[in-house]
């Protein structure tokens, strides 16, 4: 099993820009407005056709429940026609609640000019249905809350890191209202995933043109920041190297705001499930401190 | 993988799986003691299997909110073991059940299941039904009329207290029947047979002990055959309770998983003390109709269970067998396949032989194995003869040439050579005689001998033979099929060639 999702994940990584489409996850929370004009800006840029997803989960608190436990004739199959019915309507209602979010969205996608935008439903948890579809996924945009925790202030919600642990493409997490990113920063940290992320600056036509501030928390960084320099030079991108040192999330959290820098790039999630469990992820951390969009690269 | 589970699992459902578990402990309480009546050992062994079954299964198991435990079907096949041998042979084979089973698994037998067709699996139930029926008859055989009034009045206690508004759908009326007749027979008096007459119920926890029989090839003959017949009878029901709970909660389960999962819970209960079990159809009904859906409500249940039975086995010991028997009247009617019989006009003819003839065999061999291996039989020779149906041949003489050309469709087999042979004239006088197999296929040696002898005859009436299309229509004698597996694949083999 493992060596089957690893072997997965090499094959990904030479795919940066595989997939057709720009992926919106909705689900009629307030952040959906923004996670679609954010993809709607994203699919403009890269030129690709626009999804919007939604996803009908099943709720697993039963429908009906009776604890007379006694069973009689046929009661197998009554029990089966009463789950079935309660389930159909529970389901039904929330295909047209999703078909309303949809087109919703899609309005107004089509009105900020994006050129194509599909639609899609699927049954599931959101990491089960992104996981089918995900080879034709270009980069996707994610709330950083859902439904479930809307009106929580901080925090992101429950199922945001299992989606992006099942995911291999760029995934765009939004938690403020859109506004055109103008600057971008790379938390970077020489590991493979950072090294994607600089390649995705020097050729991603989402990113072209924009500045870029390349920062390293930590001692000892001078050689790895060199090396980013001179690929970002090289493409002919407006580089900045900082070294920074402090708490890696509040200090990256307090540099982007002074640069008023927009948009950051980081990789997300080693591989490593144990090292997080102990230390607690950078990544979790990271999108617990911000307050501006995070792009993360797996 | 076994230990595996998700949070979902165990959490995603705390409050419907704890009541669930609450209602089904109290069921499986006097079903524990009746299939332990019918086992002939003590109802403590049926009510430790239960717990260590519903315990162990909770957490390997392959299909959470499944209620395993010790099982009608499985009771049924030990009488006589318990009855020649004793009971430490009794949990020697329990053990010897569960290494059969997870062998199984790891085998991956449970894909066998796909032989068992809709009809035998109804048949079965059925027949576990009329089995869990008739095994109350001895308790309703020679005894006052006090017994008869008690287990008519469980039965409408039992199936009239749910129409109670409110507390009827809160109160499990199992337990209010139980409760009601005990009182009843404490309170007037009434002389009649209890639990407690049964034998010995626990008074501790289980505790672990090794099966004191010699291990020896003499024990192992003694043993394999029934573990053998409880390993494939406790799979069988397991799995297509499985497949039911599956209907019932819209979700999948992994099948192989639970193979090796009864398999650990049946070594579990022999080494607790308990008799060898499996998964109870009318159980899991219960518990999804209670709102039970995740691994805790197994769990729950087979401890809930045996804390009740231990702090309180002087009040069990009290309960009148006859509120045990509308219990497993209840549970018998419950498992029955009622939609089966009121289809059974609507079915055609071989799937109702087919059902009847697994009713019939169960009920008169008493063991549920033999049962299922005629129906999956007749099933097979049913479908073999409707699939021989589908071959025709159309022929053709062209007078100039003196030639006869038989051109056939469809499945050579060998159910069907005898059909196909049938097609040819061989006394026809012609010189040449061609076969066109082109858009025929040869599934079996048995065809391809059939075509030889038909081929041979001819020459003896001094026809020149030919024959077209032979190495297309015998492609399907090949016994691996899997590679046909793409459209374009199964077009090539099975199509116009």
């Amino acid at each position: 099993m493992t060596s089957q999702t690893q072997d997965k994940s090499k094959v990904k990584e030479f795919s940066l820009f595989s997939g057709r489409v720009i992926l919106a996850c909705l689900d009629g929370s307030s952040t959906s407005e923004q996670v679609c004009d954010y993809a709607s800006w994203m699919a403009k840029a890269v030129d690709r056709p626009l999804k919007l997803l939604h996803t009908i989960e099943h709720n697993h608190n039963p429908a009906v429940s009776d604890y007379s436990g006694a069973i009689g004739l046929g009661s197998q199959q009554e029990l089966l026609e009463e789950l079935t019915e309660v389930e159909q309507s529970r389901a039904s209602l929330l295909i047209k609640k999703g078909q309303l979010i949809l087109n919703a969205a899609k309005q107004k996608a089509l009105a900020a000019g994006v050129a194509k935008v599909e639609t899609y439903q699927h049954h599931g948890t959101l990491a089960e249905s992104l996981i089918e579809i995900e080879d034709d996924i270009r980069a996707m945009v994610i709330g950083i809350r859902g439904k479930q925790h809307e009106h929580q202030a901080e925090g992101f919600g429950h199922q945001l890191e299992s989606v992006i642990r099942s995911m291999h493409k760029p995934i765009l997490v939004v938690n403020k209202a859109f506004s055109q990113p103008n600057k971008t920063m790379l938390a970077y940290d020489g590991s493979a995933s950072c090294k994607k992320a600089l390649q995705m600056i020097v050729e991603s036509p989402l990113l072209q043109g924009m500045p870029c501030h390349v920062v390293y928390v930590g001692k000892n960084g001078e050689a790895l920041l060199d090396e980013a320099n001179v690929v970002l030079k090289n493409a002919g991108v407006e580089v900045t190297c900082v070294q920074l040192e402090g708490e890696v999330d509040e200090v990256l959290a307090k540099y982007q705001i002074e640069n008023d820098i927009e948009l950051t790039l980081m990789g997300a999630f080693s591989h490593n499930r144990f090292r997080d469990l102990l230390l607690g992820s950078f990544t979790a951390k990271m999108l617990a401190a911000t307050n501006r969009p995070l792009l993360l690269l797996r | 993988m076994l230990l595996h589970s998700t949070k979902q699992d165990w959490l995603g459902n705390i409050r419907g799986d704890v009541l669930a578990g609450l209602v089904v402990a109290l069921a499986l309480i006097p079903e524990a003691i009746a299939f332990s009546i019918i086992a002939g050992v003590d109802p403590k062994v049926g009510l430790y299997a239960s717990f260590c079954i519903a315990v162990i299964t909770a957490v390997v198991g392959g299909r959470p909110g499944m209620i395993s435990a010790a099982t009608g079907a499985m009771a049924l096949l030990m009488v006589t073991l318990v009855r020649q041998h004793g009971l430490e042979y009794l949990l020697a084979a329990t053990l010897l059940t569960g290494v059969i089973q997870i062998v199984m698994g790891y085998l991956k037998l449970g894909s066998l299941m796909s032989f068992v067709s809709r009809s035998v699996v109804t048949g079965f139930v059925n027949a576990l039904a009329i089995l869990i029926f008739m095994a109350q008859l001895p308790e309703l055989t020679n005894v006052t009329w006090h017994v008869y009034a008690m287990t008519a009045a469980g039965l409408g206690v039992i199936y009239l207290f749910p129409y109670i508004p409110v507390i009827g759908k809160l109160i499990p009326s199992p337990l209010v029947c139980i409760l009601s007749l005990t009182a009843l027979a404490i309170i007037v008096g009434i002389d009649v047979r209890t639990v407690g007459d049964m034998g010995e119920l626990p008074d501790t926890l289980p505790v672990f002990l090794w099966p004191d029989v010699e291990l020896n090839f003499t024990t192992l003959q003694i043993i394999f055959p029934y573990s053998m017949a409880l390993a494939v009878v406790g799979l069988l029901e397991s799995l297509m309770t499985a497949t039911i709970v599956d209907d019932l909660t819209d979700t999948s389960s992994d099948k192989n998983r639970e193979c090796k999962g009864q398999g650990i819970a049946n070594i579990g209960a022999g080494l607790m003390g308990g008799m060898a079990g499996c998964a109870m159809i009318g159980q899991s009904v219960i518990n999804v109709k209670s709102g039970g859906r995740g691994r805790l409500s197994t769990m729950v249940a087979g401890v809930v269970l045996l804390i009740m039975v231990v702090f309180l086995n002087d009040w069990v010991a009290k309960i009148p067998m006859a509120a045990l028997v509308a219990v497993m009247i209840m549970v018998s009617i419950g498992t029955f396949d009622w939609g089966s019989v009121v289809n059974i006009k609507k079915h055609p003819l071989s799937t109702n032989i087919v059902m009847i003839a697994t009713v019939v065999v169960v009920v008169w061999t008493h063991n549920l194995a033999y049962g299922v291996f005629v129906g999956v039989l007749l099933a097979s020779l049913f479908f073999a003869n409707k699939i021989s149906h589908f071959m025709y041949a159309e022929s053709e003489l062209d007078e100039e040439t003196s030639t006869r050309t038989y051109t056939f469709h469809g499945q050579i087999f060998f159910n069907s050579s005898a059909k196909f042979l049938a097609n040819f004239n061989f006394k026809e006088a012609v010189s040449k005689v061609v076969i066109d197999l082109s858009r025929a296929h040869f599934w079996d040696i048995t065809a391809v001998h059939s075509l030889d002898m038909a081929v041979i005859k001819f020459r003896r009436e001094g026809a020149q033979v030919d024959i077209i299309g032979l190495n297309e229509a015998s492609e399907t004698i090949v016994d691996r099929f899997g590679v046909h597996d793409k459209p374009e694949e199964l077009e090539k083999v099975l199509g116009g060639h």
